[in-house]
């Protein structure tokens, strides 16, 4: 096959994982949506049950808990028969891994395609991170059991992937000179990956604070457990169980971006004689670093855990979008090749 | 990372007093301020200061990287910019109140590790604690009944607990174990290793130095303060750590791509250079490539832009060769190198001569502006266009001038009337009015290199290596703590209880060493029990 060719299948497959991550996005609505009504009527007939999945506290085992509880609840309401045929989640999470394969083959074939790493412009490294989102969520998947966030990563992936092949599209082509180096492979991988995970604990740390608030609210108003609970926010799971899940993703991706910082300060004293220099790449991901570390010392503070922290962590992702966006577009600095 | 958490499940800390000492005397305020210092809300507040610090570096231009564009700010902003200079906006990492800030982040954070470090190497020789009286309000317990007797359990207890590599201590009827030290080794390890990091960064600014040289093909260069185009030397740098080498640059060659949508981007740059160690030592060959410096005398020397240098005789109004020589000219685009740059003849007679001009490698006619542009960055066609002064360039009047740039324009030296030409390689211009000729003779290439010795390089390397290590061991391992207790009960039986403590969140690992000891000492055998081996007693507080 002609690199041109494999060029444009690698187009076709983005399209194609846009498309179906899309179809999962709805898929998980559908899912969270008709959840709420199984729900409802779960509580209904058995608040009990829920209540193990709702009143679960700190404990690393208990996000699956949880999830096997909802899990359970819900296989009960699909015997129960009725609306709940169509289980609309496990659909959604076929979808999201076909669109994965897809986003996979974009990636492999345009590395192909150009004979090098895929991620050598701000197209490629746009859909590397999304693709890692991605992965990051089918792990948190797999884990914890956590399809809550499927809609939310989708939201995430299919606008990183939007933006990526509308405005920041760039057709295969070679590597300038200060490119070329096997630290491409390292450095930016590390950067991809967590960046990948940043988003997908910013997304668990926006539903926690949602919850949060929410439970609060609640708490106020002295509802009792088991009565009706409307909207969207109450088929998560507990606060507890979403800080807890943002807290390990975060710290997953904390030493990787660490990596991915000093890697990117290696490489720098290989190619432009200093392994700091402030440059704007390397302000803001220092900023980024330095406001994550301060989220994870939060977290163990007293006064602090709980939303502090959380809202702190947001700011470290909004750092880490701008180190993407801003830096790339708003400044003249030694990393703007990568457009 | 984690003082708090630490004060939580340590020993009981010091007595602390919340209010702030009224009448404690110099000495009362001094540990007051030193434990408000080293307290967790001094060093989050620290850390954010450090990172809201760094960003005017990002937005404001900045004295160490791009020197020319803070005086470009300061012309263009004749109010504010004065003022942003006196609150150091734009030398942000280098200001005294960002030094203040780290300064005062690290001493919190030393203030707080090192009495760490030292509480944590005792509670690694000393013995785990012994068993709380009540094991089943532990976050993770078990019982169970067994026919052994309470020496045989707790006997298994120790070997099961030893061979998991527990470190086991025997209490009265009860066995205490504790695991994980390495977590907060770790988490110790990566904030020493910060501090570290900190002060090689420091130490190599202090005695390293770095420089520019521009060096034309065929020219050559050797270490010393008088080559340098700009030297920037750390404080405590001496002239002589300068190490004796000499390098000398034989053929610069750039390709790019020839067809297609990206045609004129860089694909590789090669510098191909000879050098010497020192001034005896045999010459050797290199190629520098952008992502390949060359490490000499302790130094390395990098390769960082290339640009052209046409090379020009000028003929004086007497007939005589007055300038024969490539002359460097700057980018004004990275493009297509469409380049500038003057050509200043004092040797000249009677008067003297200078040229401005710009060079095209690959020189098009623009036909919609009628003008002419470089299609291309590599010399396929060089052309260029010449505007010739003659009358006294200034350069004995003592003030330093740039090469790049003619000075008393319209003063001391007055443009030759027709004296504007376009010339192609090899092309030769009579300037009008006998004044002289230029011939443009060849094409050659500059480099810049940076050439840069910092000895904390190795060391802040090394640093950061152990500090990501010690970072990912703090997120991994945990310390936990086991307890195993035997009480006899009536009929020969005993009653094991099994409490589990682990920072942060109960493990698998509790459930385990229960089924393990459960194996070890079988629970006894469905009597009164109903429930059988009685695996329903095994809870996690979490569930409840």
């Amino acid at each position: 096959m002609a690199d041109s060719d494999l060029a444009n299948l690698s187009d076709q497959l983005a399209l194609g994982a846009v498309l179906l991550y899309v179809v999962a996005m709805v898929g998980y609505a559908l899912d969270l949506g008709f959840g709420l009504r199984r729900r409802q009527r779960e509580q209904a007939e058995q608040p009990a049950k829920v209540l193990v999945g709702a009143a679960v506290d700190a404990g690393g085992s208990s996000a699956v808990a949880a999830a096997e509880a909802a899990e359970e609840s819900e296989s009960g309401a699909e015997e129960g028969g009725g609306r709940g045929k169509t289980d609309w989640g496990r659909f959604a999470v076929l979808i999201t891994v076909l669109g994965w394969g897809a986003h996979l083959g974009t990636l492999v074939t345009r590395g192909w395609a150009a004979e090098r790493w895929p991620w050598g412009n701000m197209y490629e490294f746009l859909t590397a991170i999304a693709f890692a989102a991605v992965t990051a969520y089918l792990v948190v998947l797999a884990r914890y059991r956590a399809r809550f966030l499927g809609a939310f990563v989708m939201i995430a992936a299919v606008l990183a992937l939007g933006v990526a092949t509308i405005w920041l599209y760039t057709p295969v082509g070679p590597l300038v000179p200060a490119l070329r180096s096997y630290w491409i492979a390292i450095h930016v991988t590390a950067a991809i990956v967590a960046t990948g995970a940043f988003t997908v604990g910013g997304a668990a740390t926006i539903l926690y604070l949602l919850r949060a608030r929410r439970q609060e609210r609640e708490e106020a108003r002295e509802e009792a457990p088991g009565e009706k609970k409307g909207g969207l926010l109450a088929l998560l799971p507990d606060a507890e169980v979403l800080d807890r899940l943002a807290y390990k993703v975060t710290v997953f991706a904390f030493p990787i971006w660490t990596f991915a910082i000093i890697a990117g300060a290696i490489w720098a004293d290989e190619a432009w004689g200093r392994y700091w220099g402030w440059d704007p790449k390397e302000v803001w991901s220092f900023v980024t670093w330095v406001i994550y570390a301060g989220y994870l010392h939060a977290r163990a503070t007293a006064g602090w855990k709980g939303r502090r922290a959380a809202v702190i962590s947001l700011v470290g992702f909004a750092a880490l979008l701008f180190n993407f966006f801003g830096v790339n577009y708003m400044f003249e600095g030694m990393h703007s090749y990568a457009d | 990372m984690t003082h708090t958490q630490q004060a939580a499940t340590e020993a009981p800390a010091a007595p602390q007093d919340p209010q702030a000492p009224r009448g404690l005397g110099p000495v009362g305020w001094l540990r007051w301020s030193w434990r408000q210092l080293t307290s967790m809300r001094t060093a989050l507040i620290l850390l954010f200061l450090v990172a809201l610090g760094a960003v005017p570096g990002s937005f404001l231009p900045q004295r160490g990287q791009a020197p020319e564009q803070v005086a470009r700010y300061l012309e263009e902003h004749p109010t504010l910019g004065p003022w942003l200079d006196r609150l150091s906006l734009f030398d942000v990492f280098a200001a005294p109140w960002f030094a203040a800030i780290y300064t005062l982040l690290f001493v919190s954070l030393a203030g707080c590790v090192i009495p760490r470090a030292r509480q944590h190497w005792r509670a690694m020789r000393s013995q785990p604690p012994a068993a709380p009286r009540n094991l089943s309000r532990l976050p993770q317990s078990a019982s169970f009944e067994t026919d052994r007797d309470a020496e045989q359990v707790l006997s298994q207890a120790r070997a099961l607990l030893r061979g998991r590599r527990f470190r086991v201590a025997d209490g009265t009827g009860s066995v205490a174990a504790e695991k994980g030290y390495l977590g907060e080794i770790g988490n110790l390890v990566f904030h020493l290793a910060l501090l570290v990091l900190l002060f090689a960064v420091a130490a190599g600014a202090l005695l390293g130095y770095r420089g520019n040289i521009l060096l034309t093909e065929g020219g050559a260069f050797a270490n010393t303060l008088a080559y340098y185009d700009q030297f920037s030397p750390g404080r405590r740098f001496s002239p002589d750590r300068l190490a004796p080498f000499s390098i000398r640059l034989e053929d610069f060659k750039a390709e790019y791509v020839l067809e297609g949508e990206r045609r004129g981007q860089p694909l590789d740059y090669t510098a191909k250079i000879y050098y010497r160690e020192g001034y005896d030592s045999p010459e050797k060959a290199y190629d520098l490539k952008v992502n390949r410096p060359l490490g000499v005398g302790g130094a390395k020397v990098y390769l960082l832009g290339h640009g052209y240098a046409p090379r020009f005789t000028v003929r004086d109004g007497k007939g005589d060769i007055a300038f024969r020589g490539a002359v460097p000219f700057l980018p004004m685009e990275e493009g297509a190198f469409t380049s500038e740059g003057v050509i200043k003849v004092p040797d000249a007679r009677p008067e003297q001569l200078a040229f401005q001009a710009v060079f095209w490698p690959t020189a098009v006619a623009d036909t919609d502006k009628g003008r002419v542009l470089s299609a291309f960055p590599a010399p396929l066609n060089p052309t260029i266009s010449l505007m010739a002064f003659k009358g006294d360039l200034g350069l004995d009047s003592g003030t330093p001038q740039s090469v790049y740039r003619i000075e008393g324009i319209g003063k001391t030296l007055q443009p030759i009337k027709g004296g504007s030409k376009i010339l192609r390689q090899g092309e030769t211009f009579e300037l009008p009015g006998g004044a002289g000729s230029i011939t443009f003779d060849g094409t050659q290439e500059w480099i810049s290199l940076a050439v840069n010795h910092d000895p904390g390089r190795l060391p802040a390397l090394i640093a950061a290596v152990i500090a990501i290590a010690g970072v990912v061991v703090s997120f991994t391992v945990r310390r936990r703590r086991v307890w195993v207790r035997a009480t006899p009960a009536g009929g020969g039986r005993t009653v094991v209880e099994i409490g589990g403590l682990t920072l942060g969140n109960p493990t698998a690992e509790f459930d385990d060493l229960v089924a393990a000891l459960r194996r070890a000492v079988p629970p006894a055998g469905p009597g009164d029990d109903p429930s059988g081996a009685g695996a329903s007693d095994a809870t996690d507080k979490t569930e409840e």
